[in-house]
């Protein structure tokens, strides 16, 4: 919403300055967006006099005037037409920023000549177009006065309107709001009935059946014949001009001004061009209106029109057709003031996609109770500016009813606002807003004013009177809290924090990536079914959930390869999304490493990254999270995205809690990323939830006086025997001896034979009663062989 | 006893020219070795009468002493003359470089998720949680956001495909439906705070179609506007860590709080750096306002029994104001540059005893 100072202190009596009227807006809710000023830029100029203006002696259309500054006489090379002896003009001197080019102006010679100043046109200074010449000023302006102090400028300002107050989409609105705060009084507003010479042979109708009476209850209209529709006066041209709109003809201009002054949309129509009575009806289906933006529209039987016999004339609420439109040639015109349903234009103007200042207000409902009152402005402004002779008012339907009453229990605007304030003033505060107030058994009984539909309960209440007290009133109190507060994150919130700095801690980077990707990618992931996708995609690359964290995960890493940063490890924890329905998410930690794993160094073997390098992120989370890493399954193979060969998946009973590998490359090649690239993908929730203990004591630690011993087996296998399978085997042997099993050597190769492979590993007894005697270790070490052959076919490497 | 001085000082002087270790030892066995010149001397003891044997005993013992210990010295000099020359070889390149480490990070909205709800639990705040994928009612309709309101205009929401029933899901366009989802869930009094994912529709210089929020609910019979006040006020010092942020309440609107209010706090711009604190600027952080009574009523408590507040800020615009993030879009643009550099490291865990920022 933009006005001008000059245009607010019409409806607004105030001796307060602009920066006062800005801070007070702002303190309302009517935010301040900007302030154009345009004295801002012209201290610098002053009123001069042309005292001699000779030709230049080397150019025909410029001329050397003296010019009196007020203090010297300077002389002025200058190229206007119109620039001679006698005129006062406005004169920028070196050093003065000149507002067209944006530069301070220079001292120069033009064609040789010295001129120590520039006499300066309007659009020079930006005060309008104007560039025919130099702007000429008042005889009567003093020589040597700035100009900033001679001329009124109109500073326009810029504010910002919640939803809710559709009555300061008006000046007069705006002016309430700040005469109800203090600052300023309200002007009398003049909508006294302008008198009819004669009946109006055009008549309103509502042609509604009663279900659909409310789109438009209210009509009011008024021929005026014999008007010239010329060219606007400057005044209204220049407040439209100054708050973006451009100004057409005065019939036009008229209805924009009221929009703007008022906050009520009118449409005037060539009489000449209406056939029959003029009447609001239900579109019919299908019918269609070239609108005056000159787009044709294809109506539907819920939109609201303005018709006459032969068909719809405008759309009603929001804009006019182009056919019954005012022109320089009309000379009858027909005032069309109604009432439209707000939630009916906001279906009619979302449907039909057509932004209006019209519809802006409609949709946000303006004053019931100011049809009659704006059809009369309207027409005085209509017979001032444009002549003519207005018909009787005529009027169809009847105000709605918007009158309601709100009782407000003054101690509720302590006990809900926090700030107090006297009964007395809250019966000021709302009085000034214009509601109508009596006492009544709980406190005050309040009648809102027409114009404040959004005034509908006590809590409305509360906040007009907090807001026009000021928020700056209001205390700021402590909130009451325990003294000692406890812990208060869910476990899953704290096993999420711990796994994220356990990865970060591991040298893994954390990223946060869309919730979207490309389907393309979903479906490379086992995702991108139709439900999944979104309806209005940002853009086609982001146009479904992500069915995993990976593709954002590797597509960054590829993006960083592409800046030249090959060796990139990143995790994220984020939601995938498994379905369309609330809650089908799963929270996750995933991760990727790609490139090195040990860049090259002095010291250190390079290696490219590989699957245990995601397989130890993993168990790190794990870990972290609580969990017991071995007390998970591991099963070879992972999902499609994975290499089949190279990938594992972490179960707990039947349910996969986790997956690692290297990426399939099929899967990168999709992705156009350079492998390999190895990966993980935990899900959080799927971990078993931690036991509640009820002690917070550790168990007792018992350590044996008896020294732990290491004995190696190797074991000629077959290749597809798990080392799982093998440790798993040797652990069970003795479960009371046998602390650990490591694997510490892995031989394929020819030694073996084709498809065997040499698996080597080390085992730690640790005697808890008495020390192992060579043949107790010998009987163990037995057990254990047997062990592993049993369970694994395989045979003791001799 | 000339012979005994003679073998001594023989003795003595071979023990001290020998330079070396082996040198060392072949004087040690020529003089207390078996077949040595001490030992031979020892021997002949045998022949002597016991008078005889007691006086010489004693001084070839004494002898032997002296040998024995000279033999030790030079052995220790010797030694440790050897140990210097050998650490002398064994000198390497100290500038060169240790062996790699990768070096984690914590993105920065995670962290400041983090100091965010340290602080926020001090004042009993519990933090809930809620799906991204929302349906009308607990996005629009609970929040008292009717399906033809203009306040749905505000929202640029992203909808999933229309169902056999002609509605629709979306991606919560806020984190104010995890407030209804506490409220229905929960009787008061509720004190919580919900980060998370939000989306919109929108995406522009100062827009990203996903970005994170934190909401602030408080519900019970007492809470007002001042306790609203005097939360953030509490929070946005506590938060950026200097002596006193302003903060200004201004009048606005939103279809879920009334009255409501948007939050200022204080800054300035002097010199085009910008200073959270004191100063003659202003700097929307966030909307606030008592919970409307629509909303409580569509969530099944009674507004004249029960009332409180609610606020929602913009994760990323906190953590750019705090820590001079410029531009809202890197945030997940998971450029490794940008991740260490405004990124953690992942000891840094906000605390209120310890402080929120290194």
């Amino acid at each position: 919403m933009k006005f001008t100072l000059s245009w607010l202190k019409d409806h607004l009596e105030t001796d307060a300055s602009l920066a006062e009227i800005e801070a007070r807006l702002t303190m309302l809710g009517l935010e301040v967006e900007g302030v154009e000023d345009p004295a801002k830029d012209l201290g610098g100029f002053v009123v001069a006099e042309i005292l001699e203006a000779e030709k230049h002696p080397d150019a025909d259309r410029l001329r050397v005037c003296k010019v009196n500054t007020g203090t010297a006489t300077i002389q002025v090379v200058c190229g206007a037409p119109n620039a001679r002896a006698g005129i006062k003009v406005i004169l920028a001197q070196p050093g003065t920023y000149i507002p067209v080019t944006g530069e301070a102006l220079k001292k120069g010679k033009v064609r040789g000549v010295e001129s120590q100043g520039m006499m300066c046109s309007w659009r020079e200074l930006k005060l309008g177009e104007d560039h025919d010449g130099i702007a000429e000023l008042d005889q009567g302006l003093a020589v040597g006065a700035r100009l900033v102090d001679v001329m009124s400028f109109d500073p326009m300002i810029e504010i910002s309107i919640t939803p809710n107050r559709a009555d300061c989409l008006g000046v007069r609105g705006v002016a309430r709001d700040l005469a109800a705060s203090g600052l300023g009084t309200l002007k009398p507003l003049n909508s006294d009935p302008v008198p009819g010479s004669f009946k109006s042979p055009i008549g309103v109708k509502l042609e509604f059946t009663p279900e659909n009476a409310s789109a438009c209850p209210y009509f009011a209209g008024r021929l005026i014949k014999g008007v010239r529709n010329g060219e606007s006066p400057q005044w209204l041209k220049d407040r439209l001009t100054a708050i973006g709109l451009r100004p057409i003809s005065a019939l036009v201009d008229i209805t924009n001004y009221v929009t703007y002054d008022h906050a009520r949309p009118l449409h005037v129509f060539d009489a000449g061009k209406v056939k029959g009575d003029i009447r609001a009806r239900l579109a019919r289906d299908g019918e269609t209106l070239l609108a005056l933006n000159g787009k044709e529209y294809t109506l539907s039987p819920e939109m609201t029109v303005i018709a006459d016999e032969a068909g719809a004339e405008a759309i009603a609420g929001i804009m006019g057709g182009e056919h019954s439109g005012c022109t320089e040639t009309t000379t009858d015109v027909f005032l069309e003031v109604a009432y439209f349903d707000p939630i009916r234009t906001a279906t009619t103007g979302r449907k039909l996609d057509v932004l209006s200042d019209a519809r802006f207000r409609f949709e946000r409902g303006v004053d019931p109770a100011f049809v009659v009152p704006a059809a009369e402005i309207a027409t005085r402004m209509i017979l001032e500016l444009c002549g003519g002779e207005a018909s009787e008012l005529i009027v169809a339907g009847e105000e709605p009813d918007w009158r309601s009453s709100v009782v407000l229990r003054p101690e509720r605007v302590a006990e809900l606002g926090g700030v107090k304030v006297s009964k007395a003033k809250q019966e000021d505060i709302l009085r000034g807003l214009g509601c109508v107030v009596s006492e009544h058994a709980d406190g005050l009984l309040v009648v809102p004013p027409s114009w404040r539909g959004d005034i509908g309960a006590e809590h409305d209440l509360v906040e007009e009177v907090i807001r026009i007290n000021g928020y700056d009133q209001l205390p700021s109190v402590p909130l009451p809290r325990p003294s000692m507060p406890k812990p208060l994150l869910t476990p899953g919130q704290r096993r999420a924090s711990w796994v994220r700095r356990q990865l970060a801690a591991r040298g893994l980077v954390e990223t946060v990536t869309w919730s979207f990707l490309p389907s393309a990618q979903a479906k490379l992931f086992g995702g991108g079914a139709p439900e999944m996708h979104l309806a209005n995609p940002i853009s086609s690359d982001l146009d479904c959930m992500r069915p995993s964290v990976l593709p954002n995960l590797v597509a960054a890493a590829g993006r960083n390869a592409d800046r030249g940063f090959k060796d990139v490890c990143l995790f994220e924890i984020g939601p995938q999304f498994d379905g369309p329905e609330p809650g089908q998410q799963r929270a996750v930690a995933a991760g990727i490493r790609s490139g090195r794993a040990v860049p090259r160094h002095w010291s250190e073997k390079t290696r490219p990254v590989d699957l245990f390098d995601a397989k130890a992120d993993l168990l790190a989370a794990i870990a972290a999270a609580g969990g017991n890493p071995d007390s998970f399954q591991v099963t070879a193979g992972g999902p499609g995205w994975y290499h089949p060969g190279r990938s594992g998946t972490l179960k707990l009973g039947n349910k996969p809690v986790a997956a690692f590998g290297e990426l399939h490359p099929a899967t990168l090649a999709a992705l156009d990323v350079k492998g390999p690239v190895v990966a993980f993908e935990l899900f959080l929730e799927a971990l078993p939830p931690q036991k509640a203990k009820a002690t917070k004591a550790k168990p007792a630690l018992k350590l044996s006086p008896f020294q732990p011993l290491e004995r190696d087996f190797a074991f000629v296998l077959d290749a597809t025997v798990s080392a799982d399978a093998v440790a798993r085997a040797a652990k069970n042997a003795d479960k009371a001896l046998v602390a650990d099993v490591a694997v510490f050597d892995l031989y394929e190769g020819p030694n073996v034979g084709e498809g065997k492979k040499s698996l080597a590993v080390t085992v730690t007894l640790q005697p808890t009663e008495k020390t192992l005697t060579d043949e107790e270790i010998e009987t163990v070490g037995k057990k254990i062989v047997d062990a592993v052959v049993k369970a694994t076919g395989g045979v003791l490497r001799s | 006893m000339d012979q005994l001085d003679n073998i001594r000082a023989e003795a003595l002087a071979q023990v001290a020219q020998a330079q070396s270790l082996e040198a060392l030892e072949a004087a040690r066995v020529a003089t207390l070795g078996k077949k040595g010149s001490v030992s031979a001397l020892m021997a002949s003891l045998g022949k002597m009468s016991p008078d005889e044997r007691k006086t010489a005993g004693a001084q070839l013992n004494a002898v032997k002493d002296q040998v024995a210990e000279a033999i030790a010295t030079a052995k220790a000099a010797l030694e440790a003359k050897a140990l210097e020359e050998k650490l002398a070889r064994e000198r390497v390149d100290v500038t060169l470089p240790v062996r790699p480490e990768s070096q984690g990070r914590i993105h920065p909205i995670a962290q400041v998720m983090d100091e965010m709800v340290a602080i926020f639990a001090q004042m009993g705040f519990e933090v809930a949680e809620g799906p991204d994928i929302e349906d009308d009612f607990h996005n629009f309709t609970a929040l008292n956001i009717p399906a033809e309101h203009p306040a749905r205009q505000m929202h640029d929401t992203f909808y999933f495909g229309e169902k056999d029933d002609g509605s629709r899901h979306l991606l919560r366009t806020h984190t104010s439906p995890v407030q209804i989802r506490t409220m229905l869930a929960n009787k008061p009094p509720i004190r919580i705070i919900a980060p998370g994912r939000t989306y919109r529709c929108d995406s522009d210089m100062t827009h990203t179609p996903m970005f994170h929020q934190i909401e602030g609910l408080v519900i019970d019979k007492t809470t007002h506007m001042g306790h609203l006040k005097g939360t953030l006020m509490e929070f946005v010092t506590t938060f950026f860590e200097v002596d006193e942020v302003p903060v200004r309440f201004r009048p606005s609107f939103f279809p879920f709080t009334e009255p409501s209010a948007e939050v200022d706090i204080g800054c300035s711009r002097e010199g085009g750096e910008l200073r959270i604190g004191k100063g003659a600027s202003w700097l929307e952080i966030g909307g606030s306002g008592m919970v409307h009574p629509n909303v409580l009523r569509a969530c099944g408590l009674d507004p004249d029994e029960y009332q409180g507040f609610a606020f929602g800020m913009g994760v990323e615009r906190m953590a750019m104001l705090k820590y001079g993030i410029p531009d809202l879009r890197t945030f997940f643009d998971s450029d490794l540059r940008w991740l260490k550099h405004y990124g953690f490291v992942p000891l840094d865990v906000p605390t209120l005893s310890g402080g929120l920022t290194r």
